[in-house]
C-alpha cells in the first residue's frame, strides 16, 4: 500500500512544486492539497481542498482521508507576502491546528515534514560563521516572521516529544534562488543596480529551488526524524551575487538606522525587515547533517545564484511566462469526465 | 503506475550525480567562506611589508617553535590603542613560515562599516568558539588570539606590559576541545607604538565602544593622522615553548580548575618573558 500524503499550502510555490513531484512518485497513492486559494500550478491527481486561514478544517480532513504523511509547506517566511495578523494566523495558529489534527488519539499520521527557514537563526555580529542545527541564535528575534517561526518550532518540538510514534522532520532552508521563485532577494538582484548597506558586503548562502523540493522528498521518503539545515555549499559576498547577475551593488542603504528608514518607506519597497540584518552580517549554514543522511545537492550557493541569473536573462529577452490558471470546471473535466481516456482504471 | 509517462514530467527533478559531488560553482570573486580574499591579502602584504621591515623592524626569536603543520593556537599579549601587534604577528608568520594565520578579533569589528569588511577580507575572523574550533580541529590552521581582549588594548601608557586577566580561560578550553597545542608569544614594542595617554569613559559609552582612548599619536599628529600614524617602536617577538594540554579532545566539558590553571600558567609565562625582554631592552626605538 502506498503512502497517503497531505500537502498544506498547495497554492503556494512550494506546495504546488512538492505536489507535482509527489505525483511522479508511484509510491504515493493519494495526494490531498489544502490551501485558502486555488492552486497555481497544473496538477494531475492531487485533490484540492479549500480551507480557511487557520486550517480549522484539518482534523476533519485528516480523519476522513486517513493520510499517513503531512508535508507542511505553508509557513510564510517572507513578510512582504502577508500582513502581520495574517502571518501569525497562518504560521502559528495554522501549525497548531495541524499538530492538533496529527496528534489526535486515533490519528493515522506517522510522518510529518515541516518546511521552516534559517531565519530562525537570525543574523547578528555575534554569530558564529556557521550555524549547526543545535547552535542557538545570538540575538533576540525582532521581526514578526522570525518570532512566528520560532513559536512554530517550539510547538513542533513539543509535538515530537509527545508523539514518539510520529517521525517529525524539520527542514530549515537557507534563502532560495532559482529560475521560477520570486523572493525579496531575487527582486533586489533584478534591479538595475543592486541595493546594499553601505560599508557591508555580507557572505550569503543559498539553496536552489529544485534542491528544496528534493530535500523535502528525501526526508519524507526515508522518514528521517530531526532538524536539518538545507543550504548549498559555499558562501559568497552580496557583491558577487550581483556580479553573477551582471549587476553592480550600490550602497544606498545607510549603515546605521536602515531599519527606521525602511519602516518609513515600507509601502514603497519590497525589502522586508528580516532581510536587513542578513544584508549586514550574512549567515552561514552548516549543511553536513543532511548530506550525511545521503542527500546530494545539485547546486552550490553560487550555482543557485547563477540558476536565477540565467532565468532572469531569458525573461528579459522573451518576457514573462503567462503562467497557469486553475479552473475548477476544466480540472474536474480531466479528472471525472468519461470522455477522458485513462490508463489506470482504478483512478 | 505510469503517471510520469502520461503527462510527462511537469517538474523534471534533476537526478543528483552519485559519487563525486563535482558541482559547477560559478564563482566570480576569490572570497572564501571565512570572508578572506587572497588577492586582497596579497595586496595588503605588499603594502605592509615595508612597515613590518623598516618601520617596526620586527625581530623574531624561537620562530621554529611554531608547528609547521597541524593546528595550533597562538596566544599573545595585546597592546596599543589600535592594536599594532596583530598585523606584525600575522605578517611575520605568514612571510617567514608561509602558513596562513587566522586572527580572532572581537565581534564588535563586524559592526563597523567598511573596516569590518576590509578586516575580514584580509584575514580577521570573529572570535566565536565555534569558529576557532572549526579552524583548529577541522582545518588544521594557525589561529591567533589575544586573551586579554580589549582590556589589553585599553591600558594606558602607565600600565604598559602588565598583562590583564586572560578572560575566563576560554582559549584554553578551545585548545582542549580541538586537541591542539597552545603557543605563547611575548611581544615587545606594541605598547610604545601607540600609547594611550588617557581614556574617556563618557565618550566610549556615547559611541558604544569598549573604550575611547586619547593617544600620544593623536596629540602629536592630530586626531585623524594619529589613528594610523604609529610611532616607530622596535618590535621584538619571542615564541615560547608550546604548551600541550593532556586531555582528550571533543569533550562536552572540561574541568574549570584545569582550564584556569593552564590559562594562568600561560599568562605568567608570557609576563615573565616580557620582563626578561624588557630587562635586555636598551632603547624603545632601537631595541
Amino acid at each position: 500500500m502506498g503512502r497517503r500524503v497531505l500537502v498544506t499550502g498547495l497554492s503556494t510555490f512550494w506546495g504546488g512544486r512538492v505536489a507535482q513531484a509527489l505525483e511522479q512518485d508511484p509510491g504515493v497513492d493519494v495526494i490531498v492539497g489544502l490551501d485558502t486559494e486555488e492552486p497555481t500550478v497544473e496538477l494531475q491527481r492531487t485533490e484540492y481542498v479549500r480551507a480557511d486561514q487557520s486550517y480549522s478544517i484539518l482534523s476533519r480532513l485528516v480523519k476522513a482521508t486517513r493520510v499517513d504523511t503531512i508535508l507542511h509547506t505553508f509557513l510564510v517566511v517572507d513578510s512582504t507576502r502577508s500582513t502581520g495578523r495574517r502571518l501569525h494566523e497562518n504560521n502559528v495558529i495554522g501549525t497548531m491546528n495541524l499538530l492538533a489534527a496529527a496528534g489526535a488519539a486515533d490519528s493515522s499520521v506517522r510522518s510529518l515534514v515541516v518546511k521552516s527557514s534559517t531565519l530562525v537563526y537570525g543574523a547578528s555580529h555575534r554569530d558564529p560563521y556557521w550555524f549547526r542545527e543545535a547552535t542557538p541564535r545570538t540575538s533576540p528575534a525582532r521581526t514578526r516572521v522570525e518570532r512566528s517561526l520560532l513559536e512554530v518550532e517550539d510547538y513542533l518540538s513539543d509535538f515530537a516529544d509527545d508523539n514518539p510514534h510520529v517521525t517529525v522532520s524539520l527542514l530549515r532552508f537557507a534563502n532560495v534562488l532559482g529560475p521560477d521563485i520570486r523572493t525579496p532577494l531575487s527582486r533586489l538582484l533584478d534591479l538595475p543596480v543592486v541595493p546594499a548597506i553601505a560599508g557591508f558586503d555580507p557572505l550569503l548562502q543559498f539553496v536552489e529551488e529544485h534542491d528544496v523540493v528534493r530535500a523535502i522528498l528525501h526526508v519524507m521518503g526515508r522518514e528521517i526524524p530531526g532538524i536539518f539545515n538545507v543550504a548549498g555549499d559555499g558562501r559568497l559576498p552580496w557583491s558577487e551575487c550581483a556580479a553573477i547577475c551582471g549587476r553592480r551593488i550600490a550602497p544606498v542603504l545607510p549603515p546605521f538606522g536602515a531599519e527606521r528608514l525602511l519602516a518609513a518607506f515600507e509601502r514603497f519597497t519590497e525589502l522586508p525587515p528580516e532581510l536587513l540584518s542578513l544584508l549586514r552580517y550574512g549567515r552561514g549554514i552548516d549543511n553536513t547533517r543532511l548530506t550525511s543522511t545521503g542527500f546530494r545537492y545539485t547546486c552550490t550557493s553560487a550555482g543557485a545564484v547563477d540558476s536565477w541569473a540565467k532565468a532572469a536573462r531569458l525573461r528579459h529577452t522573451v518576457g514573462e511566462d503567462p503562467g497557469y490558471r486553475w479552473e475548477r470546471d476544466v480540472e474536474s473535466f480531466f479528472r471525472t469526465s468519461s470522455a477522458v481516456v485513462r490508463d489506470d482504471p482504478a483512478r | 503506475m505510469v503517471e510520469g509517462e502520461r503527462g510527462g514530467a511537469l517538474v523534471p527533478l534533476r537526478p543528483a550525480e552519485a559519487g563525486a559531488p563535482d558541482l559547477a560553482d560559478p564563482r566570480r570573486s576569490d572570497v572564501d567562506c571565512w570572508g578572506r580574499s587572497e588577492r586582497a591579502r596579497a595586496l595588503c602584504r605588499l603594502l605592509y611589508d615595508p612597515v613590518y621591515r623598516h618601520w617596526f623592524r620586527a625581530e623574531w626569536e624561537g620562530l621554529e617553535k611554531i608547528p609547521a603543520g597541524g593546528g595550533a593556537l597562538l596566544v599573545a599579549n595585546h597592546a596599543a590603542a589600535i592594536p599594532s601587534d596583530a598585523p606584525v604577528i600575522m605578517h611575520g608568520i605568514e612571510s617567514e613560515l608561509q602558513r596562513p594565520v587566522y586572527a580572532l578579533a572581537d565581534f564588535l569589528f563586524r559592526q563597523a562599516p567598511v573596516v569590518g569588511t576590509v578586516w575580514s577580507r584580509v584575514g580577521g575572523v570573529a572570535a566565536h568558539p565555534d569558529n576557532a574550533y572549526r579552524l583548529l580541529r577541522e582545518q588544521n590552521e594557525l589561529v591567533l588570539v589575544f586573551p586579554e581582549g580589549t582590556k589589553g588594548t585599553a591600558k594606558t601608557y602607565a600600565e604598559r606590559y602588565r598583562l590583564r586577566r586572560f578572560g575566563r580561560g576560554g582559549f584554553v578550553e578551545i585548545a582542549m576541545r580541538a586537541g591542539v597545542p597552545i603557543v605563547p608569544i611575548a611581544v615587545v614594542g606594541a605598547e610604545e607604538s601607540m600609547p594611550t595617554m588617557f581614556r574617556s569613559p563618557a565618550l566610549a559609552k556615547l559611541l558604544g565602544l569598549p573604550y575611547f582612548p586619547v593617544t600620544a599619536n593623536q596629540l602629536l599628529l592630530g586626531p585623524l593622522l594619529g589613528l594610523v600614524g604609529y610611532f616607530p617602536a622596535k618590535f621584538k617577538l619571542r615564541v615560547l615553548d608550546p604548551v600541550r594540554l593532556d586531555v582528550a579532545p571533543d569533550q562536552e566539558r572540561y574541568s574549570k580548575s584545569r582550564v584556569m590553571d593552564a590559562s594562568e600558567g600561560i599568562r605568567v609565562s608570557i609576563q615573565e618573558a616580557l620582563y626578561d625582554m624588557l630587562r635586555d631592552r636598551r632603547s624603545v626605538w632601537f631595541g
